[in-house]
């Protein structure tokens, strides 16, 4: 769809504020509402309506499979060793309040690591379940070509 | 510190395991982490059971939050001696994999181990938790891991099978989560224990009704229970021999206790037996399960296909159990769930060696495999004399406490239902017996080995386990007896 000129010029002018957004759900999860799940899935929505525009292959330069795959399973264990953290600090799995002395900011930390563990794997997932389909289609269409050429 | 200060730490384990697993290449590394996660739940699994038979109940509130404002776990007789079933089923069955799983994938098997892992997880948190939500987060992570791990069976056919499995299981989640948002619209809490206090003043409520219904319908689902039975035989038959043989000994004992903790737990027996007709509908359709379960097996001729079959007649024994509604019965339903596990682990485990070998599991191809893969076979026969009830057998002491429970209820009749879907096992194990062993072999098939040691010793391993627990019963009588008065709030009145 990179030919149409509208879409070219309006995406690109919303994929910032898309990732900016995701962003703020974010990082601002602890006091508004939002948090990582919500934050990965604009983020991911983001980089899809890139793709939708400018094509899988450029996509996936921005990032590739492996990476994908890979911080997918980062953030879970993002999410895992925070929680043991807390275990091995003295307290209960999950449990903040040995981060800092000051409960807030205790508090703050962990929930904030735990989200962005959340937001990368969510994100990534996101990434991926489009990239198979995406994948599927294109795999799709090049048996389509061959038949034609085939059958010329 | 000692271990029982880590009783969390029996789902964690898998979990925090299948974030490592997902990113280690090659095809043995998977499997040793995924072993040593499981063998690790197992152990701690295995020491939290006495202290929670001998104390009231273990708590483990995270992240500190004291409950019922925080997501607690609490472990009491009845979860602790399903989790050292899941836990130690999922470590036994590994150590038979390697070898079923490399003729069945390829490739890398990092992932596959890693939905492994989230499954086995996803089953040991239902069972865990002391609260209700948690229990449908759980249910979801490992069904999806499952219905994911089904649709690798070699068959084209798994996909079916799962994408079926996947209605079907979404269904039955979402009448659970229906069930679980009525009582949560009614009590405000999600803590089992504080809907179990809360429930008592909202007797006449329709939502609660409601409530019970839908959790016993989605839960019915999960466990294969006759009419929602239908996902069942096709997920076993075509999943990768591996997967079925975690899934038979596991998947729906776990989906069983759940419907027991919210029977019995969160709304107590004077009143799930009383408002509902639950007693006579739960019998009604455990001795339907019996029949039709042993009917359907009697008649097929895919082996995994029939052992699944034959799983939704064990399942409807269990249900028998519980329909009773007294100590002994739970007792019984206890029992054969722990039993059972065993009996449908090792079955699988030996059609699953049988189809190393030959590539098939169909009745007709094992025709004179006797004299071939002697070890193999006479390791399905022992189970089956399991599954039959023979004395010495750990299918015996199951089907003795159903029975007694039954005498005791002052139901004959079911003793006799009881007697004669056993002589209905008798029927479909004598039949693969019958081909193994009295018929010819094919004229011009190719002589098949024994199967690898890899595989013969998990399996016998199994069966060993079978007969040790039809002699020393102890150890599953004893945490029977507690769970079954755990649910039941030790001497609490019943109708």
């Amino acid at each position: 769809m990179i030919d149409n000129g509208i879409l070219r010029v309006i995406s690109r002018f919303l994929i910032p504020f898309i990732l900016l957004v995701g962003l703020y759900i974010q990082f601002h999860g602890e006091y508004s509402p939002g948090g990582g799940f919500q934050a990965g899935v604009v983020f991911a929505a983001g980089w899809i309506l890139y793709v939708l525009i400018y094509g899988l292959e450029r996509g996936l330069n921005v990032i590739s499979l492996n990476a994908m795959y890979v911080l997918s399973a980062v953030g879970v264990l993002l999410y895992a060793f925070t929680g043991l953290a807390g275990v091995l600090l003295g307290g209960k799995y999950l449990d903040f309040t040995p981060f800092s002395a000051n409960p807030h900011t205790a508090q703050q930390t962990g929930i904030i690591i735990v989200e962005f563990g959340v937001g990368l794997t969510v994100a990534t997932v996101a990434m991926l379940l489009f990239t198979m389909f995406a994948r599927r289609r294109g795999e799709w269409l090049e048996a389509l070509e061959e038949e034609d050429e085939g059958s010329e | 510190m000692t271990l029982l200060e880590f009783m969390p730490f029996i789902v964690l384990i898998p979990l925090i395991a299948s974030g490592i697993v997902a990113l280690l290449p090659g095809r043995n590394l998977p499997w040793l982490v995924t072993l040593l996660a499981a063998t690790a739940s197992a152990v701690i699994a295995a020491v939290v059971l006495p202290a929670a038979i001998s104390e009231p109940a273990l708590s483990y509130p995270f992240g500190n939050w004291p409950p019922p404002f925080g997501i607690e776990y609490r472990v009491d007789a009845a979860n602790a001696f399903v989790a050292l079933l899941v836990s130690g089923m999922a470590a036994i069955t590994l150590l038979w994999a390697p070898k079923s799983v490399a003729s069945e994938i390829h490739g890398r098997l990092g992932t596959f181990y890693a939905l492994f892992l989230l499954a086995l997880a996803g089953l040991l948190g239902i069972t865990l938790t002391g609260d209700a939500f948690n229990v449908f987060v759980f249910l979801e992570i490992s069904s999806l891991a499952t219905y994911t791990l089904i649709a690798y069976g070699k068959d084209r056919r798994a996909l079916l099978a799962a994408f079926r499995y996947l209605i079907m299981g979404t269904v039955g989640a979402t009448f659970l989560l229906i069930g679980i948002a009525f009582l949560y619209m009614v009590t405000g809490t999600l803590n089992m224990a504080d809907l179990a206090e809360r429930l008592p003043e909202l007797r006449d409520n329709n939502a609660v009704r409601a409530a019970l219904a839908f959790i016993i319908v989605g839960m019915g689902l999960k466990l294969a229970l006759l009419p929602l039975h239908l996902w069942l035989p096709n997920a076993y038959a075509y999943a990768p021999n591996f997967v079925t043989v975690f899934l038979a000994g596991t998947a729906t004992k776990v989906a069983l206790y759940v419907m027991l903790r919210f029977i019995f737990t969160v709304f107590s027996p004077d009143y799930s037996f009383v408002v509902l007709p639950l007693s006579t509908v739960l019998m009604v359709l455990a001795v339907a399960g019996m029949f039709a379960g042993s009917w359907v097996a009697m008649f097929q001729i895919h082996l995994k296909r029939m052992l699944a079959y034959s799983s939704i007649a064990q399942v409807g024994y269990m249900v028998l159990g519980v329909s009773l509604a007294t100590a002994t019965g739970l007792t019984a339903a206890f029992l054969h769930l722990f039993n059972h596990a065993l009996i449908k682990t090792a079955l699988f485990m030996a059609i699953g060696c049988v189809m190393y070998r030959t590539g098939s599991a169909k009745l007709d191809d094992l025709r004179g495999l006797g004299r071939q893969m002697p070890w193999t076979l006479t390791a399905f026969a022992l189970a089956g004399l399991s599954i039959i009830g023979v004395p010495t057998t750990a299918g015996f002491i199951s089907k003795w406490y159903l029975v007694l429970a039954s005498i005791e209820a002052g139901a004959w009749w079911l003793v006799v239902l009881v007697l004669i879907t056993s002589l209905m096992a008798v029927y479909y194990i004598w039949r693969v017996i019958e081909a193994a062993w009295f018929s010819e072999r094919p004229a011009g098939a190719a002589p098949v080995p024994e199967a690898p040691l890899a595989l013969l010793v998990p399996t016998w391993l199994v069966v060993a386990l079978n007969f040790y627990f039809g002699l020393d019963t102890r150890l599953t009588v004893g945490a029977s007896m507690a769970a079954a008065d755990a649910l039941l709030g030790s001497g609490a009145g019943l109708p």
